[in-house]
């Protein structure tokens, strides 16, 4: 066990977890951040994913020890009011099936959205293609990333 | 509009009685006859009246409507509320939905499965709303003195036009509660509705892009451990001897406790009990065959050669049919087993006291969970509390209750409240999958292409009954015979997105086409002559809505342009499942010798449509579910041991990967018949004949992108240019 200092959503957290930890497990069983969910435990399916430094990462392969400085945003920090544009949109495009999926796709797509606000359905599509919706709810994900990007 | 969680009925009542408690009507959800509403004052009576839903409207104007069903993405907690919402005329951004618990004393049908929610219970939650309003009215003339028919309700008001009197909800629900309840109360007419059809937003929305912690892996409680299970790898073995010294010295690990033939290890967090189950060392033994794909293949052929089938339906002589025939055609179609793999994999909390068990969790049936615990733990089920959660999905995994009934046994065995949870690895190999099955067709065509005579023998590995008899061609041929083998195996099944139809609608889809072609007769055209069949003639009985079959044939073909567009592939593929018809028209085309699937076309007839945007997630979701297991799906078994483990090697269908789907539905105003599978079936019979009118080939197995069809290299369809002509004049 170690005590690392991490920087989540603006705020500092220090558990005290085996360094091997992923972010994953962290986050849900010391934290409290429970929006990050857990899917495949492989970096297959993107359910886990967070920003490190505003990039999209699987949060269930990145040890705890390999943060180091890194700044972590989680989908419980990507807005202060949950009015994110990509939030907005999910709403109005009326997204979520059983919904378990979203966090992650919501991640991806911010994060997307930060490197590029206007990209094109292709630019979408590929960005995306590494987020798993079991419910298939694909179309509307991508019609709310377009959409929120008009918003941007 | 809001939600809320994990509210017991007690909670709802507290809620009730701190907003005021005004109004609460009991309904009856889910009982076998629909009853009239009674007016509860409150949770005492409310308790023992046998009644088993409860809206209620607080001197707020907040109207709070328990739903008791488990929300798995099916939109229940938002279709439901609507359906209450308005026939009360309701105020809709006033309404709030509360999830219930388990409770079979005031529900009848807690369950998330067969497409059943909204067709069950679309009286009951009309004649709640209608009942409420009328009381409502009813207290708001008395109030002013003044004819009840002359007031109206609207948005959460009662108004008096002429005078310019109206009041709240809120205001009147109090004195509305000492109204009579109606015995005979009149539904508004459909032209009237102003929620029902139209598309309103999932309850929930907010909740879950903020990531709020609505699922049943999210549920945390201080003090409670962690488990992870290691099962047998294979199907068809058992434990033979388990060393977890290594794994129970290992950091934060609890216990390391072996029950059945479950060796679970206990802890302080989920990655630690992960890490430390790789340092259990566990030998197995033989239990049973351990068998392999390779063995089914065998066991397949077998079966249909085989004389130990079960009769399913019969009528006429078909063997005299199939001896007199001008042209026989005989074709087989396979499909692999398939995990659900709902996105949040199994897991279940349970608390298992001297004085009560407390389960608390993600399932389809919470009723089986109670029942089961009960059982296997020997308590007796009302000291036993069920809670649901949201689901991340289902698709029928969660009809069984095994995770759960675990996770007691294991609380019972450690004596403290632990979180089972299933690895994404446990959850696909840990088997309840949807069964393989292999399907031998027969037709018989006279020198005109009729149809005269039609064999379906279904072999299926612990499918049930692999056919549907009832189904279509049934009732529209003179001689038939439909019947199923079976072989019993140690992997275990369940029922999956539309049991058995998800798969056997493709193989009919697929062979009456192949039969149409035989016959030299349009597809849609031959199918739309074996309903009129149906119609006129019927051979048996007649098990499905001919007009309803009709009506999505002919709606998708005009809106697909079937036949109209030069240079497009097409495929056509019509099906009746649960209660609703679907029919598709896909658009293939041939991208560097590689098909895709460019657009998929449906017409729905689910009966009323309560919630558009619903209903078009659960078609759009339901067509690309259909797509996806058909093309890539596959769970295939070495010694007993699955081959996929994870979403790695188990291929779900992706973004890129998706077609265009566009979405009509019948406007026929009958009543809702239901629509979480109805849309799945179709798709892989539209594919595959749309993949026939590219390449001339024929997908007969599942996963497409294995099937030696769909990997040979493109050559163009070789169909004599007469027999097209004929096709393209239905
Ligand atoms: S849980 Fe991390 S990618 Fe699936
Ligand atoms: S909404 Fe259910 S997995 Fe995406």
């Amino acid at each position: 066990m170690a005590q690392f200092t991490l920087s989540i959503n603006g705020k500092q957290y220090q558990p005290d977890v085996a360094e091997d930890t992923p972010l994953l497990w962290v986050l849900r069983d010391h934290l409290g951040l429970v929006g990050t969910k857990y899917g495949c435990g492989i970096a297959q399916c993107g359910a886990c994913t967070v920003h490190m430094n505003g990039s999209a990462v699987r949060s269930c392969l990145l040890p705890v020890s390999a943060i180091g400085e890194g700044k972590i945003t989680t989908i419980e920090g990507l807005s202060e009011n949950g009015d994110h544009p990509l939030q907005l949109a999910w709403d109005e495009v009326d997204v979520p099936q059983c919904g378990y999926c979203q966090a992650g796709q919501i991640m991806t797509a911010a994060a997307l959205l930060k490197k590029n606000p206007k990209p094109s359905m292709e630019q979408i599509d590929t960005a995306m293609h590494g987020n798993l919706c079991r419910c298939c709810a694909y179309h509307r994900i991508r019609e709310a990333v377009k959409l929120a990007s008009t918003k941007i | 509009m809001s939600t809320a969680t994990k509210t017991s009925r007690r909670e709802f009542f507290k809620l009730g009685s701190l907003t005021g408690m005004g109004l609460i009507l009991g309904f009856d959800w889910f009982s076998a006859e629909a009853k009239t509403p009674v007016v509860i004052q409150g949770a005492a009576q409310a308790a023992a009246s046998g009644f088993n839903s409860y809206l209620s409207i607080a001197s707020d104007g907040v109207v709070t409507i328990l739903s008791p069903n488990p929300e798995l993405g099916q939109n229940i907690m938002t279709s439901f509320p609507m359906i209450v919402a308005e026939e009360l005329d309701a105020d809709w951004t006033k309404v709030k939905v509360v999830q219930a618990s388990l409770d079979t004393k005031n529900f009848d049908r807690q369950v998330t499965g067969g497409s059943g929610a909204v067709p069950h219970s679309w009286k009951r939650l009309r004649t709640a709303g209608a009942a409420a309003r009328w009381m409502l009215i009813q207290a708001a003339a008395k109030k002013w003195n003044l004819p009840a028919e002359e007031c109206t309700a609207e948005n959460g008001f009662v108004i008096h036009a002429k005078s310019g009197n109206k009041l709240g909800y809120g205001e009147l629900a109090e004195a509305a509660a000492a109204i009579p309840v109606p015995t005979d109360i009149k539904f508004k007419d459909r032209k009237d509705f102003k929620l029902i059809g139209k598309a309103v937003r999932n309850v929930a929305n907010k909740d879950i892009v903020r990531g709020k912690g609505l699922f049943g892996l999210d549920f945390y409680r201080e003090g409670m451990l962690f488990a992870v299970i290691q099962r047998p790898e294979a199907f068809g073995t058992k434990v033979k001897s388990v060393d977890a010294a290594a794994a129970k010295a290992m950091p934060g690990i609890v216990d390391v406790v072996t029950f059945k033939n479950n060796v679970a290890v206990v802890g302080k967090s989920t990655w630690e009990v992960m890490k430390a189950r790789k340092a259990v060392k566990i030998e197995y033994e033989k239990d049973g065959n351990t068998e392999s794909t390779a063995d089914h293949n065998k066991i397949f052929l077998s079966l249909l050669d085989g004389n130990t089938a079960t009769v399913r339906r019969k009528e006429g002589d078909v063997e005299t049919a199939f001896k007199n025939a001008a042209k026989v055609i005989r074709s087989e179609y396979q499909c692999p087993f398939l995990s659900h793999s709902p996105m949040e994999p199994m897991n279940f909390f349970a608390h298992v006291r001297p004085d009560g068990v407390e389960l608390i969790g993600p399932t389809q049936t919470p009723g089986t969970a109670r029942q089961a615990t009960a059982k296997l733990l020997n308590i007796p089920e009302d000291k036993i509390t069920v809670e649901i959660t949201r689901l991340g999905g289902g698709f029928g995994r969660r009809l069984k209750a095994d995770y759960a009934v675990e996770a007691a046994e294991l609380s019972s065995i450690i004596k403290a409240p632990v979180k089972l949870i299933w690895s994404r690895e446990d959850d696909m190999t840990g088997g309840s999958y949807r069964p393989a099955v292999r399907y031998r067709f027969e037709a018989a065509l006279d020198k005109q292409g009729n149809m005269i005579g039609y064999k379906l023998r279904g072999a299926g590995i612990n499918s049930g009954n692999p056919t549907r008899e009832d189904n279509f061609p049934s009732g529209s041929v003179e001689n038939l015979l439909i019947d199923s083998a079976e072989h019993n195996s140690p992997i275990t099944t369940g029922a999956w997105r539309a049991p058995i139809t998800n798969f056997l609608a493709f193989a009919e889809q697929s062979f009456m086409d192949e039969v149409a072609f035989a016959a030299g007769k349009d597809p849609i055209q031959f199918r739309l002559e074996l309903l009129e069949k149906a119609k006129t003639a019927p051979v048996g009985p007649v098990r499905y809505d001919v007009d309803r079959m009709i009506g999505v044939t002919k709606l998708v073909a005009e809106k697909a342009g079937w036949k109209k567009k030069p240079g497009v592939s097409q495929g056509f593929s019509v099906y009746f499942s649960h209660r609703s018809y679907v029919a598709q028209i896909c658009e293939l085309a041939m991208t560097a010798g590689k098909p895709v699937v460019k657009k998929i076309h449906a017409a729905v007839d689910c009966g009323e449509v309560v919630n558009l945007s619903g209903a078009r997630q659960q078609v759009m979701g339901g067509i690309t579910d259909g797509m996806g297991h058909a093309m890539f799906g596959k769970l295939s078994f070495k010694d007993g041991v699955p081959e996929q483990k994870n979403f790695n090697s188990y291929r779900l269908i992706r973004m890129k990967e998706i077609p265009q789907i566009e979405t009509h539905f019948v406007d026929n105003g009958i009543e809702p018949t239901g629509l979480g599978e109805p849309a799945l079936p179709p798709t892989g019979g539209a594919i595959g004949n749309a993949f026939f009118a590219a390449t001339g080939r024929r997908l007969k197995t599942q996963p497409f992108v294995d099937d030696e069809a769909y990997k040979a290299p493109a050559v163009k369809k070789q169909q004599p240019a007469s027999t097209l002509k004929k096709e393209r004049k239905p």
